[in-house]
C-alpha cells in the first residue's frame, strides 16, 4: 500500500543570476514500512526533495499526497498539525531544543498533541530506553554526545507515532561506532513499529543498510533499486 | 505549562544577558522614579508653601478687591456666601481675613508690614498658624494684641510683652492707629512670611482700620490639591458678582508656570532615558531571536504552531521588562519613602536662592502612587513595543532558511 505518492515534484530557485532546478520533476511512491535511502552527491537536491516531502518547503509544482491528503493544499496551520501527527524529523545537526532535557525533548511533541501526562511520561521512558539512553532522561542536550543526541532525536521523531520519519543526513556528524549503533537502532524501530524511514544520505554505511536506494542527480531520479536484507 | 517553562529557561540560558537587559530597565525605572519623586516633592512643597501656610486652595473676595487690594474694596460677610461655602462638601474648612498694609513701629524703628486680621480658631484649623508660635502664646478671639513674625520682631527689636504701634490708612481714608502688646512671636518656615507678617484678632483689626464687619477675603481649604478642579468649577458656577473665587493656581500663575515648565523638562529627560533603554533591549531581543533562528525553525517543523512560538518569545521579552520594572519599583519605594520622611536639607547657594524666593531650603520627595505606576505603565508599553519584533518573526520565519542556517 502506498502511503506517500509524489507526482511531478519540482522546485525551482530563482536567484538573481541563475535559475536552479533543485528538484526537477520527480515521480515516486513510498510504501508503509520502507527503509529507504535517497542517495546522491552534494547539491543533487536531496534536502530540497525531503523538505518538500515533509511539508517544510513549498514545491514550485507537483504534488505530495500522504495517506490521501494533498499536503500542499493544506493551510499553514493545518500543515503544522499535519507534520506533528504524521511526520517525524531527524536532522543532520540533531536540533534538539537546548533548554529541554532529553526526556522533555521527547515529551514536547506529545505535549503539543495534547496527550495525557501519564501516557507522555510512560512513552518517553519507553522510547528513551528503546534508543538506549534511558539513564540520561534528565540530561540537557549539551551534556550528551553527538551520537546520544541523535538517539534522542530519533526517539523524539517516533514520539508522535508518525507514519514515517524523514532523516536528512542523520549520520553526517557521527563517528562510525555511533553511526553503526544509530543505524541498528533505526532498523530496529523500523521493524518494531513498522514506521517508514526515508533518509537522504551520501554515507556508504547508511546506503549499505537500506532496503531501497533511490539515486538522484541534478534533481532527477537516476535509479531506484530494492534489496533484500536482514 | 510547557510554554512558560521553555520561555523561563531560555531567559536563563545566558543569565548575564537577561540580567543586563532587566538591569538596564531596573536602573531606568529607579532613576526615573527617583527623579519624579523629587520633582513632585518639590512641587508639593511649593504648593504647600503657598496653600497651607497662607493662601489656601481657593479664596473668595470681591471683583474690586481682585483689581485693587485696598481696604475700600473689602466686603461684609453675608449669609448667602456662607451658605454656598458650607454646602460644598469638598471644602474642609474656611477662614475669614481682613488684610492690609500698615506701618509698624517700636520705640525708634518703623517698618512696613502686612496686618492680617484673623479668626484665631478658624485660622488655626486652616493654616495651622498656632504651631508657628515660637515664643509667647497664640491669640484668642477677644485679645487686643498681635503676633509678630520673627524677622520683623528682630528688626523692630521687640519681644513678647513689648508693645508696638500700628498706623496707616483705614476704611475710606480714615486714619488707622493703635497700640498693641506683642502676645507671641511667629517663626514660619518661609522667610518671606517671617519678614512682614503681623496677625491680630479680626475684631481688633476691623477696629484698627475702621472697617467693622468687613473682610478682604475668605480662605478655603480642601483635603488636597486633587479635589481642586471639581470644587473650583462647582463654586465658580455658584458665586455671583460682586463676589468671585480664585484658586491658588490662578492667584499664583508664576508658580503654576514654573511647575509646568519643570515637568516638561523632566519628561524630556525621562523620554531620552527610556529611548536609550528601548533600543538597548531591542538590540538584545534581535540578538536573542537571530541566534535561535534554527531552533525556532525546528520547533515549527516538528509541530509547534507559530502562535505558540510567538507566545514564548513574547513571554521572554515581557519578563525582561517585568523583572526590571518590578525590581526598580520595589527598590525605589523604600528609597523614596525614606527621603519623603527625611527631606534632604540643602546648603550653599541653592539654599540661599530658595530662601530668598520664600521656599524652604529642603529637597522634598513625593510618594504619590502615580510616580510608581506610571513607570510600570511606561515599561509595559515599551516592552509591548519591543515584543512586536519577535512576535512578527515567529509568524514570518522561513522554515527552510532557518533549518539551513
Ligand atoms: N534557498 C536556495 N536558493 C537557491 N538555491 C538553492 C537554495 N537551496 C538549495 N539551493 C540549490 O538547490 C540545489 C539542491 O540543493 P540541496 O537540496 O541542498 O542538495 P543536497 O541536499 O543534495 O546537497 C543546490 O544546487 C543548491 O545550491
Ligand atoms: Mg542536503
Amino acid at each position: 500500500m502506498n502511503v506517500i505518492e509524489i507526482k511531478g515534484l519540482t522546485k525551482i530557485y530563482n536567484t538573481s543570476e541563475v535559475i536552479v532546478k533543485a528538484v526537477n520533476g520527480i515521480d515516486i511512491n513510498f510504501e508503509k514500512g520502507e527503509f529507504t535511502a535517497i542517495v546522491g552527491p552534494s547539491g543533487s537536491g536531496k534536502t530540497t526533495f525531503l523538505n518538500m516531502l515533509g511539508g517544510l518547503d513549498k514545491p514550485t509544482s507537483g504534488k505530495v499526497i500522504i495517506g490521501g491528503v494533498d499536503v500542499w493544499k493544506l493551510s499553514s496551520r493545518q500543515l503544522i498539525d499535519f507534520r506533528m501527527n504524521n511526520i517525524g524529523f531527524v536532522f543532520q545537526s540533531y536540533n534538539l531544543i537546548p533548554v529541554l532535557t532529553a526526556g522533555e525533548n521527547v515529551e514536547f511533541i506529545m505535549h503539543l498533541q495534547g496527550k495525557p501526562k501519564k501516557e507522555r511520561k510512560q512513552r518517553t521512558k519507553d522510547l528513551l530506553e528503546a534508543v538506549g539512553i534511558g539513564n540520561r532522561i534528565n540530561a540537557r542536550p549539551s551534556k550528551l554526545s553527538g551520537g546520544q543526541q541523535q538517539r534522542v532525536a530519533v526517539a523524539r521523531a517516533l514520539a508522535s507515532k508518525p507514519e514515517f520519519i524523514l532523516a536528512d543526513e542523520p549520520t553526517a556528524n557521527l563517528d562510525s561506532t555511533a553511526t553503526n549503533s544509530l543505524l541498528e537502532l533505526m532498523s530496529k524501530m523500523n521493524k518494531k513499529y513498522n514506521t517508514t524511514f526515508i533518509f537522504a544520505t551520501h554515507d556508504q554505511r547508511v546506503i549499505d543498510k537500506a532496503h531501497r536506494i533511490v539515486t538522484i542527480e541534478d534533481g532527477k531520479i537516476l535509479s531506484d533499486e530494492c534489496f533484500e536484507r536482514d | 505549562m510547557k510554554i512558560f517553562t521553555i520561555a523561563w529557561r531560555n531567559l536563563w540560558r545566558k543569565p548575564w544577558r537577561t540580567v543586563i537587559s532587566s538591569g538596564s530597565i531596573f536602573f531606568g525605572v529607579l532613576l526615573s522614579t527617583f527623579m519624579t519623586s523629587m520633582q513632585y516633592g518639590s512641587y508639593e512643597s511649593m504648593i504647600n508653601n503657598v496653600v497651607k501656610f497662607y493662601s489656601g486652595y481657593m479664596q473668595i473676595f470681591t471683583e474690586d478687591y481682585h483689581e485693587n487690594k485696598t481696604i475700600n474694596n473689602t466686603f461684609i460677610f453675608n449669609g448667602s456666601i456662607k451658605q454656598i461655602i458650607e454646602d460644598e462638601p469638598k471644602v474642609t474648612n474656611y477662614t475669614p481675613r481682613l488684610e492690609y498694609f500698615s506701618l509698624a513701629s517700636s520705640e525708634n524703628l518703623t517698618k512696613g508690614s502686612i496686618i492680617i486680621g484673623i479668626d484665631p480658631i478658624r485660622e488655626n484649623m486652616v493654616t495651622g498658624l498656632k504651631k508657628w508660635v515660637e515664643k509667647g502664646r497664640y491669640l484668642s478671639k477677644d485679645d487686643d494684641a498681635v503676633l509678630i513674625a520673627t524677622d520683623l520682631a528682630k528688626y523692630l527689636n521687640v519681644g513678647v510683652g513689648d508693645t508696638i504701634v500700628l498706623y496707616g490708612q483705614g476704611y475710606h481714608g480714615v486714619l488707622a492707629a493703635g497700640i498693641y502688646p506683642v502676645k507671641g512671636i511667629l517663626n514660619f518656615p518661609s522667610p518671606e512670611l517671617n519678614k512682614q507678617f503681623i496677625y491680630m484678632p479680626l475684631n481688633s483689626c476691623q477696629q484698627l482700620f475702621s472697617a467693622p464687619n468687613r473682610l478682604s477675603s475668605l480662605v478655603l481649604m480642601l483635603h488636597d490639591n486633587y479635589q481642586l478642579p471639581s470644587a473650583l468649577s462647582h463654586l465658580k458656577s455658584k458665586i455671583k458678582p460682586p463676589f468671585m473665587i480664585r484658586s491658588w493656581e490662578e492667584l499664583q500663575p508664576g508658580l503654576v508656570q514654573m511647575i509646568e515648565g519643570d515637568k516638561a523638562g523632566g519628561l524630556f529627560m525621562k523620554s531620552i532615558l527610556y529611548l536609550i533603554i528601548t533600543f538597548g533591549i531591542l538590540g538584545t531581543i534581535l540578538m536573542m531571536v537571530s541566534e535561535r533562528k534554527r531552533e525556532l525553525g525546528v520547533m515549527i517543523a516538528i509541530g509547534m504552531q507559530r502562535y505558540l512560538l510567538s507566545r514564548i518569545l513574547f513571554i521572554e521579552t515581557f519578563f525582561i521588562g517585568l523583572l526590571g520594572a518590578a525590581a526598580g519599583i520595589i527598590v525605589s519605594i523604600p528609597i523614596t519613602y525614606y527621603y519623603y520622611l527625611n527631606p534632604v536639607p540643602l546648603e550653599g547657594d541653592a539654599a540661599k536662592t530658595m530662601i530668598d524666593m520664600g521656599i524652604e531650603p529642603y529637597m522634598y520627595f513625593s510618594i504619590q502612587p502615580d510616580i510608581y505606576y506610571v513607570q510600570a505603565v511606561v515599561v509595559f508599553i515599551i516592552t509591548l513595543f519591543i515584543a512586536v519584533y519577535p512576535v512578527i518573526k515567529a509568524y514570518t520565519l522561513s522554515l527552510t532558511s532557518a533549518l539551513r542556517s
